[in-house]
């Protein structure tokens, strides 16, 4: 047999040979006989009235079959639900139509969509269709929406807020009585996430049996079922979802969007299959947008470094409609961590949603967390620098013992398990800090400027468990399924509720599985993303997958070892409490010699000529696992910069990461998934940003403008982790998918305010352009 | 990023595509496309025909030294530029530039020609080609036009190329022996385009003095410029760090800078010059040390 690849080894990417010689299949490459393709015509204005729409000359164009408008789809396409509603927020769920009806809210609102019979002519005919638009007042600032005069997007939301929503122990009294308070304001610029591939829809019908097969790029095919089975009126039984090979998300896959509905009903209306892609222009604006906060931040302390108290008062721009997570992320997913990794014990969030002219925000890689651990983090650099002390010492002072566990904070949660001292003194260590503060000092001498930035944090992963989804208003639960069927030749199919669309669970899954039942992972086949093999998930977001996917997975293939067990004592002629599994062979306990192997007992399930009593034919695991508790991985990051004073520009030195997300399955994929998120991270930090005009039309619409984090803009990032196992999961995980971008951040934004120390310069917006960290320098202070 | 429909067709001659060229309302040639191409999926150019040029590399693909002229074919690609010995050794600063052309994929297919046809205002060819005098050499049906670069590029995307000319060479004039010629270069993170761009060289006579030197600046505005406020500050006197400062100090001086989302007016003046001394430290780096 060959060597077992189980937990803890660096097994390469089954997935990648697939994936890196384009022999991927993706919602794009999905074609269908007599398929049709549709074209969704976009507002160009950010707020109007639609006062008609003429679509004589784009249904005469050549090739096209249909053209639906908002009218035409009344009574057929229901309005996209937003399904997480923060209890005690007063969250208005204002109605979002599939396309417009009488108006339109932002840039990209869908008005119509054209089917034709290839996609050239779709797309000239959407040209076709004549709209007549009254333009309307409009903002894209959230603080200016919630103003006096401001355009109102929603009749029923008045003062253009979706929800208020408020955490926390923190009073006023606590920050009067303090002895230092530092207060600032922090702008978390908007975000635009940018998977490779981007959204795409496939929709076929089948008139005969009523049944829709839907393919989309999707993070969690069976939420969209479940919430397009309501928007379309097509029975849940009657619907499939598929999500083929997704190329990355990051987020902006969760939400239920308008154009995969219409894409469905087109198939039904028409029936013929019906493909829809977006290209990247469209993407800028009809996929989800992330971040976008203004927060006010307060902390107190004391002069020995000990911090007390924190709260934020944050106003989160929501765009022009609720997306299907987004009130979630601002909330739950933001507000309760902000005390991070330290004893706080005040703490507060004080959060307005509002509505303005833009694209929706929702999930963007860490969601919530990123802006809570950027907030604290800076606050954290800039209370040290208040009272004199070394922003590591504040830290060291400040984390949570490692005895302290679980720990309640002040948000509530109950944190599971850390050792937030030893990643950190690994990473300086790493880093070798001092030293590096000697060199910076020489370095200032001759006018060089270098920095060193930390963060610590902690994040709240594995997202479940469903009870808590409730608690907080999730309107779906957070458990995850998975099936573990052993087929009598002993090889195994996975089909898991998890949706990867880039982690690389095709192999950490497969590696759980050959842990367990000690068989080579290529005998084990992962299958997911599609609600017709698999009965329920949950789906890959919110670094769930494998806390809460793996576990299921585990538990499943225990069930599977506890079956096969009983076989093989039957075999063996022992009892099954007298037989253990060891090695991949079933053996009577003392008697090696007396022993059966898995594959026996595998085929002898199937043949079932002779199974005990009690036992029915057949080897399968199944399990619906629901955790205990979130997860909490945590961790330090150290960046070196120098910023060259001439310019403005930032160079990265050097960048290290200790991270802990428990027991490890893969080190090679947890480090990937660590590189991605540091780069996506710093993509916040130094070069990304959407930009609106005082007309909220976006100006950074395409990569001409927007700048994406790329490969040689890096170091060599040194990456290590500590394993502090989670006590809430049978395999002792925690998430990885988030650590990075969660970290990358305030650790660089640190980094660049160490170096500009000199020059009085305390803090600069977001992204750290080399145009503003060269004013800050001129002005000794903060560039806007 | 869907095209609207166009007529294709591929040149057979240098001839064939000047008629066709004409014939055509609206059509345009097809180099590398990498510039064209994008536009047209974006629907900002709709042109009705594409005259394919790729059948002409016989004829204008290559690098060769002509005396004291540097001649590249129009379908030459950045890439072949870049690893061309005879660029590195006669114009190191055309190779540099050529290097730092878009990306890899840009380079690849992205031709010499294309370039200076398109003349977008933040490439940068144009640098090099105003530096060493580049003649831009254009064919029509009524014959051969020789046009010198500094009464080409008129604007963003505007040069004095003909209506239904097609140009088949550069010509760059090659500095005495010994010049040390560079091209020091800030891209935009996302697009690759130079925010500024500077083109130097020049040398210095038996007296130690600056005897020539070459300034231009390609990305800081509408359009590439020779900064020749810099060239005369520097002229006649010997490279120090102080006397290259204060030349750099003038070298927004002929430009007609703009500012953008990435990079005000004011910080652009400021890059400018502060790349200028930088491509100028480096040209007089042997007296400097």
């Amino acid at each position: 047999m060959a060597e077992v690849q189980g937990i803890g080894v660096r097994v390469k990417r089954k997935e990648d040979p697939r994936l890196i010689t384009g022999e991927g299949r993706y919602t794009e490459d999905i074609q269908l006989p007599g398929m049709l393709y549709a074209e969704v015509v976009r507002s160009p204005h950010a707020h109007a009235r639609i006062k008609r729409i003429d679509t004589t000359a784009a249904l005469s164009s050549p090739g096209v079959v249909a053209v639906f408008t908002g009218a035409d789809i009344e009574g057929h396409v229901a309005p996209i639900p937003t399904a997480w509603l923060p209890p005690d927020s007063d969250i208005k769920t204002t109605a979002h139509p599939a396309l417009a009806v009488d108006r339109v809210r932002y840039v990209g609102d869908g008005v119509a969509m054209v089917v034709a019979d290839d996609r050239y002519r779709a797309r000239d005919a959407a040209e076709l269709v004549k709209v007549e638009y009254e333009p309307l007042p409009a903002t894209a600032d959230q603080e200016l929406a919630m103003g006096e005069g401001a355009p109102l997007l929603h009749d029923d939301a008045p003062g253009n807020i979706a929800f208020h929503w408020r955490a926390g122990n923190a009073t006023d009294e606590v920050f009067e009585q303090a002895e230092v308070v530092v207060r600032h304001r922090f702008r978390q610029q908007r975000l635009i996430p940018n998977p490779m591939e981007m959204r795409a829809a496939v929709a076929e019908y089948n008139r005969s049996t009523g049944d829709l097969t839907l393919y989309s790029t999707s993070q969690n095919p069976h939420i969209h079922r479940f919430l397009l089975s309501g928007v379309l009126g097509i029975p849940e039984h009657k619907l499939r979802v598929i999500a083929t090979d997704v190329g990355g998300g990051f987020g902006a896959k969760i939400a239920c969007y308008p154009d995969e509905a219409l894409v469905c009903h087109a198939a039904r209306v028409l029936n013929r299959p019906v493909k829809w892609s977006e290209d990247r222009s469209e993407h800028f604006l009809a996929t989800t947008h992330g971040r976008d906060h203004i927060e006010d931040v307060e902390i107190a302390g004391k002069q020995d470094g000990t911090i007390t108290a924190i709260r934020v008062r944050a106003i989160a721009n929501m765009g022009a409609y609720l997306s299907t997570a987004a009130p979630g992320v601002p909330t739950i997913l933001f507000g309760l961590i902000v005390p991070g990794p330290y004893r706080i014990p005040y703490a507060g969030a004080d959060v307005y949603g509002v509505f303005t002219n833009t694209t929706p925000t929702d999930a963007y890689r860490g969601a919530g967390r990123p802006e809570a651990t950027y907030l604290l983090e800076r606050m954290v650099d800039l209370f040290a620098a208040e009272i004199g002390m070394d922003a590591v010492a504040v830290r060291q002072k400040n984390l949570i013992p490692s005895d302290q566990f679980p720990y309640e904070t002040a948000m509530g949660l109950s944190y599971d398990s850390g050792n937030y001292q030893l990643a950190l003194h690994n990473a300086l260590e790493t880093a070798d800090y001092e030293t590096l503060r000697a060199t910076q000092a020489e370095l200032r001498k001759e006018g060089k400027y270098l920095g060193v930035g930390v963060t610590t944090y902690v994040e709240i992963c594995g997202l479940g468990p469903s009870q808590v989804a409730g608690a907080v208003g999730f309107q779906g639960g957070l458990w995850e399924s998975s099936t573990v069927r052993v087929h009598p030749t002993g090889k195994v199919t996975v089909f898991t509720g998890a949706s990867p669309h880039g982690q690389g669970e095709e192999t950490t899954f497969a590696q759980i599985v050959a842990d367990k039942l000690h068989i080579p992972v290529e005998d084990v086949e992962i299958v997911h993303g599609d609600t017709a093999r698999i009965s329920m998930g949950w789906g890959t977001y919110g670094s769930r997958t494998t806390p809460v996917g793996g576990s299921a997975l585990a538990v499943a293939t225990d069930r599977v070892v506890e079956k096969a067990k009983k076989i093989a004592a039957h075999m063996l002629e022992a009892a099954p409490e007298d037989v253990e599994f060891v090695d991949g062979s079933f053996q009577v306990k003392g008697i090696p010699t007396k022993s059966t192997s898995f594959h026996d007992v595998t085929l002898q399930a199937y043949l079932a000529w002779n199974l005990p009593a009690g036992v029915e034919p057949a080897l399968e695991g199944q399990a619906f696992y629901d955790p205990t508790n979130f997860t909490y991985s945590f961790g330090t990051h150290i960046c070196v910069v120098e910023v060259e004073a001439e310019t403005g520009q930032i160079h990265l030195r050097r960048y290290i990461a200790v991270d802990d997300c428990g027991r490890v399955i893969n080190p090679m994929i947890a480090e990937g998934q660590v590189h991605g998120g540091i780069v996506q991270g710093i993509g916040q930090a130094l070069y990304e940003g959407a930009v609106y005009d005082d007309q909220a039309q976006l100006l950074t619409g395409s990569f001409m403008d927007y700048a994406m984090p790329r490969a040689n803009f890096f170091p060599r990032f040194e990456t290590s982790f500590t394993e502090t196992p989670s006590p809430h999961n049978p395999l002792g995980v925690k998430g990885i998918g988030e650590t990075g971008t969660i970290a990358a951040t305030p650790t660089v934004v640190n980094a660049v305010m160490d170096a500009l120390r000199p020059f009085g310069v305390k803090d600069i917006q977001m992204p750290l352009s080399p145009e503003r960290v060269w004013s800050a320098i001129r002005n000794g202070g903060s560039a806007e | 990023m869907i095209p609207s429909a166009f007529a294709y067709s591929r040149a057979t001659s240098l001839q064939d595509a000047l008629i066709q060229l004409q014939s055509h309302e609206d059509a345009k040639l097809l180099a590398g496309g990498h510039s064209l191409l994008p536009l047209m999926k974006m629907r900002l150019a709709t042109p009705s025909k594409l005259v394919d040029l790729g059948g002409l590399k016989e004829e204008l693909r290559g690098v060769r030294r002509e005396g004291d002229r540097l001649i590249v074919g129009a379908l030459t690609t950045h890439s072949e530029v870049a690893h061309s010995k005879v660029v590195q050794e006669s114009l190191p600063a055309l190779s540099e530039a050529a290097r730092q052309v878009g990306d890899l994929q840009v380079r690849n297919r992205g031709t010499v020609g294309g370039n200076i046809a398109h003349a977008d205002p933040a490439s940068d060819l144009p640098a090099i080609a105003l530096a060493f005098d580049a003649e831009i050499v254009v064919a029509t049906l009524d014959g051969t036009e020789v046009i010198p670069a500094h009464e080409y590029f008129l604007g963003p995307l505007l040069t004095a190329l003909p209506e239904h000319g097609l140009v088949t060479h550069v010509s760059f004039v090659l500095p005495d022996p010994g010049t040390q010629t560079v091209y020091e270069k800030y891209p935009h993170p996302a697009s690759g385009y130079a925010v500024v761009g500077v083109a130097a060289a020049g040398g210095v006579g038996t007296d130690g003095t600056v005897s020539h030197i070459r300034v231009a600046i390609t990305g800081a505005g509408e359009v590439a410029y020779r900064a020749s406020a810099v060239e005369s500050a520097l002229a006649g006197q010997t490279p120090t760090e102080e006397t290259i400062r204060a030349a750099a100090a003038q070298a927004a001086a002929d430009g007609d800078i703009a500012g953008d989302l990435f990079a005000s007016e004011e910080y652009r003046r400021h890059l400018c010059q502060v790349y200028t001394a930088r491509a100028l430290r480096r040209v007089f780096a042997s007296q400097l040390a």
